[in-house]
């Protein structure tokens, strides 16, 4: 097709949508809930995101090199930032850093580019970086420090440092004293332990409704998701598909046996469930794109993320439950097609 | 004569910058003759038109110099009276700069009429039939930009009984204002026009279909069917979002009723006439006047004076700016039609039509070109705004693929290219290009089906005549050699015998004359 043409064609007009735009309102999104997690895990969280964004940045732009493709006409598209950016929020918050840096690059390298880049992948790459370091770090990937309300205090920003480059923790202490299971995954292993979840919640690494801390990120992310549906970045049924899903079956499940199964609130503000359904399942590139699929498409992530979280090996399950269902998208696309106009009763007078 | 409100809503649309204001403000100009006229004998949808006049030949105004070649054509008549200086192919407003057949003539200054025939100041009581007869003659045709021969749209016959005739005055695309100044200032005209079509559609009721942001067009319409005693026509204000103007749409918007995706607005009771056209129809059936000219808005940052012009067909584009002030800018891109459907123009010298209701001269930074396309990230957007409720982005992809089985199962030709797509595109992807691209290349691929289907048949019926003509060959051989093989049999089964028993009757025959001769040897 040739640029006369091109410009010669309707319509003359463009609106003010950018990819960029699209993009950027995500990271702006995605602010309040990171200053949170900053708040109560310390400053990992923010040398992850320093990390795993400057890696994804610079894979994109040596893979895009490679390919010969204008480097930063792509890059500009910030979508190698969010991806960065998602990721590292995934990220144990004192992960070493080769770790953060492996994943981000996989994820921009394999799980995007090679597939040919924005638009093109199949699978979320944020998370199938993360489900890389999650096989191959189970030790690493699983070290969460409390929140600061139990700790008493973060690390601070050198001991944040020094642990992250080093791999080690701080002289004198051992990584057992600084870390901490996330509450999911105590969760997991206590159910396994046949205790009750009334005693479990004696720990005091329980909030109000779900993780100490963790409650609270979600509430910010919850913010943050509720901007990009009103700014219409993304639309309403994935999130709404996939938490209400999610609390349905839960609920169901908890009205059976409240002892072996948590209250429905937990698995919305305890791991990742509110990231997932608003920044993370919402992928466009990845996700179903019609409105009944991305209601099918969203209430699946739901189930699945209950399934495994009550039956699977891994304590998260946003992870796989979107790697799964990323792979059901163009199926789902295929069978959800909305009616066209024109195609109601052919005579409807 | 309440209003009625709207019946529906149509799925998705856009609000976007009106423009109206820089166009309609000042009254229609009627536009002088230029010194020539280039006519095109294919301004309308359908088969073009047949010359009627020769090189030299002198016309006068209201003469029709080409006629319908088919059911579906329309007539081409002479603006003004003249001379034809040159019969041949000239540039045609076409998006790919196409030349076509045309008619030039050089008016002679005194715009001198031809004999009109009489108009039917009792129509009301005409015959249907005859009065389609006159809006054919008159090459009437839809003056919304369709350019579809407004006679043959008129013809309902076994079709579904027409209950409602829709008037199209949502005139939804930004920029554009001829309707606008039409209908305030023709009201009366666009009133008898409806009157006469729903006569001639035998529609109980008329709706028109205006958008919300043409108040005063709106109330010059109320004015003008106050002072008639017509109760069965309302004037309908839609909310302003494009495209509500589409046809299928405002037929939604007024009653409620969905098109068939593959149908006719017929097939729903409905038949859909544009403003101007309704104008036109009066103007030939109460006044014997043809089709000879049209409101074009003449618009952009690009021209001085913008505003709404009474063009005769043929006038060339840059005359009719020349009229509006001239260029404002040394940027001289000119749209033909509005900016979300209309077309580049390849050669500025083109001749306005039946079909142009625009001309947009844009300043260098009023349109900009749209920044670099990048890959699709599926965002749905498009979909979310698409009037016909179609998948673009799927649609897209198929394209693309050049797939075109499936992208016709994403309903490729139940797009209308009204751009909304395109327009909210965050990769700036041009998708109504990509569609265009494979409706064109699906219907190329068609006419070659078609050819080659014909070639095949051709070839199969050649092969199946070669046999015919090789077996029956055969048969007639093998008649032959059987007859032959038949003849010696047919001379006697044992030819022996044969030959012994004609001997034995040769010897009895001899013995019986010399028996004869015996008894009486005395004749010898």
């Amino acid at each position: 097709m040739n640029a006369l043409d091109v410009n010669s064609s309707s319509p003359h007009l463009s609106g003010p949508h950018s990819v960029t735009r699209v993009m950027g309102l995500v990271l702006v999104a995605l602010l309040p809930g990171t200053l949170a997690m900053q708040w109560y895990f310390g400053w990992g969280v923010i040398i992850n995101i320093t990390l795993a964004v400057s890696s994804a940045v610079l894979a994109e732009a040596a893979v895009l090199a490679l390919r010969g493709r204008p480097v930063s006409h792509t890059l500009i598209d910030l979508s190698a930032v969010v991806t960065g950016w998602l990721l590292a929020l995934a990220l144990p918050p004192l992960l070493p850093w080769w770790q953060t840096v492996l994943g981000s690059t996989f994820a921009i390298v394999v799980a995007k580019q090679l597939y040919g880049g924005i638009g093109f992948n199949p699978f979320n790459p944020a998370m199938a970086g993360y489900v890389l370091l999650l096989v191959s770090f189970p030790v690493t990937m699983t070290r969460w420090l409390p929140p600061d309300v139990i700790s008493g205090a973060a690390p601070t920003l050198t001991e944040s440092l020094h642990m992250i480059f080093s791999g080690m923790p701080p002289d004198g202490q051992t990584w057992d004293a600084i870390s901490r299971a996330t509450p999911l995954d105590l969760m997991r292993t206590e159910l396994a332990q046949n205790r009750m979840i009334s005693e479990i919640r004696a720990s005091p690494l329980w909030g109000d409704y779900g993780g100490r801390g963790w409650e609270w990120v979600g509430n910010w992310f919850l913010l943050g998701g509720l901007f990009i549906i009103w700014r219409r970045v993304i639309s309403w049924r994935i999130p709404v598909a996939m938490l209400g899903s999610l609390l349905l079956v839960a609920g169901l499940f908890w009205a059976i046996d409240p002892e072996t199964h948590p209250f429905p609130a937990f698995h919305l503000f305890s791991g990742g469930a509110i990231l997932g359904a608003f920044f993370i399942a919402t992928d466009p590139v990845s996700a179903a794109t019609t409105p009944r699929g991305q209601l099918v498409y969203g209430a699946l992530v739901g189930v699945f993320v209950f399934v495994i979280r009550s039956w699977g090996g891994y304590p998260d399950a946003v992870a796989f439950s979107v790697l799964l269902m990323n792979m059901a998208a163009p199926t789902i696309d295929y069978y959800t097609q909305p009616r066209i106009f024109g195609q109601r009763g052919r005579d409807d007078a | 004569m309440a209003d009625t409100g709207v019946a529906a809503r149509i799925h998705g649309g856009l609000h976007l910058d009106e423009h109206k204001q820089e166009s309609n403000a000042t009254a229609i100009r009627t536009l002088g003759l230029p010194t020539r006229l280039v006519l095109p004998m294919h301004q309308h949808i359908g088969e073009p038109a047949e010359p009627l006049v020769r090189v030299g030949e002198t016309v006068l105004k209201g003469q029709m110099i080409a006629r319908a070649s088919d059911y579906v054509s329309a007539p081409v008549h002479a603006p003004t009276s003249g001379r034809v200086t040159a019969i041949g192919e000239y540039p045609v407003p076409h998006p790919s700069g196409l030349h076509d057949l045309c008619i030039v003539l050089e008016p002679d200054g005194e715009d001198r009429w031809d004999t009109l025939p009489p108009g039917f100041p009792d129509w009301r009581s005409t015959d249907p039939a005859e009065m389609r007869e006159r809006i054919r003659w008159a090459g009437i045709v839809g003056l919304g930009g369709a350019a579809f021969p407004t006679a043959v749209k008129v013809n309902t016959s076994g079709q579904r009984r027409i209950e409602t005739l829709i008037i199209n005055a949502a005139e939804c695309e930004p920029y554009i204002t001829c309707d606008d100044r039409l209908m305030r200032e023709q009201a009366a005209d666009i009133v008898d026009g409806i009157a006469i079509l729903r006569h001639v559609l035998g529609a109980e009721r008329c709706l028109i279909g205006i958008e919300d942001n043409k108040p005063e067009a709106a109330e010059a319409l109320r004015a003008a069917l106050g002072a008639t005693v017509d109760a069965a026509t309302d004037v309908v204000e839609v909310p302003t979002l494009y495209p509500s103007g589409g046809e299928r749409q405002l037929i939604m918007l007024l009653t409620g009723r969905e098109v068939p995706s593959h149908g006719l607005p017929a097939a729903v009771g409905v038949v859909c006439q544009n403003v101007a056209t309704a104008a036109a129809v009066a103007d030939a059936v109460l006044r014997g006047r043809p089709l000879i000219d049209r409101i074009v808005t003449v618009t952009g940052r690009g021209v001085v004076q913008p505003g709404n012009f009474r063009v005769r067909f043929g006038t060339p584009a840059p005359f009719v700016i020349d009229a509006a002030g001239g260029r404002s800018t040394d940027y001289h891109r000119l749209i033909l039609g509005g900016p979300m459907m209309g077309f580049s123009l390849h050669d500025h010298q083109v001749p306005v039509t039946k079909a142009s209701n625009c001309l947009l001269a844009p300043a260098a930074d009023e349109l900009p070109p749209s920044p670099t396309e990048r890959p699709c990230i599926r965002c749905g957007e498009c979909a979310r705004v698409c009037p016909a409720q179609l998948l673009p982005q799927q649609l897209y992809w198929q394209a693309r693929a050049q797939d075109f089985d499936k992208v016709q199962d994403y309903h490729l030709f139940d797009c209308i290219e009204c751009g909304c797509c395109a327009y909210v595109c965050p990769a700036h992807i041009p998708l109504v290009h990509y569609y265009r691209f494979a409706k064109t290349a699906i219907w190329a691929h068609e006419r070659d089906r078609d050819k080659s289907d014909l070639a095949r048949r051709r070839h199969e019926a050649r092969q199946a005549r070669l046999e015919r003509l090789e077996a029956e060959r055969k048969a007639r051989l093998r008649q032959k050699k059987e007859a032959l093989e038949q003849q010696p049999s047919a001379a006697g089964k044992d030819p022996k015998r044969a030959a012994i028993e004609a001997a034995m009757q040769r010897v009895a025959a001899k013995k019986a004359a010399q028996l004869d001769a015996g008894q009486a040897p005395n004749d010898e």
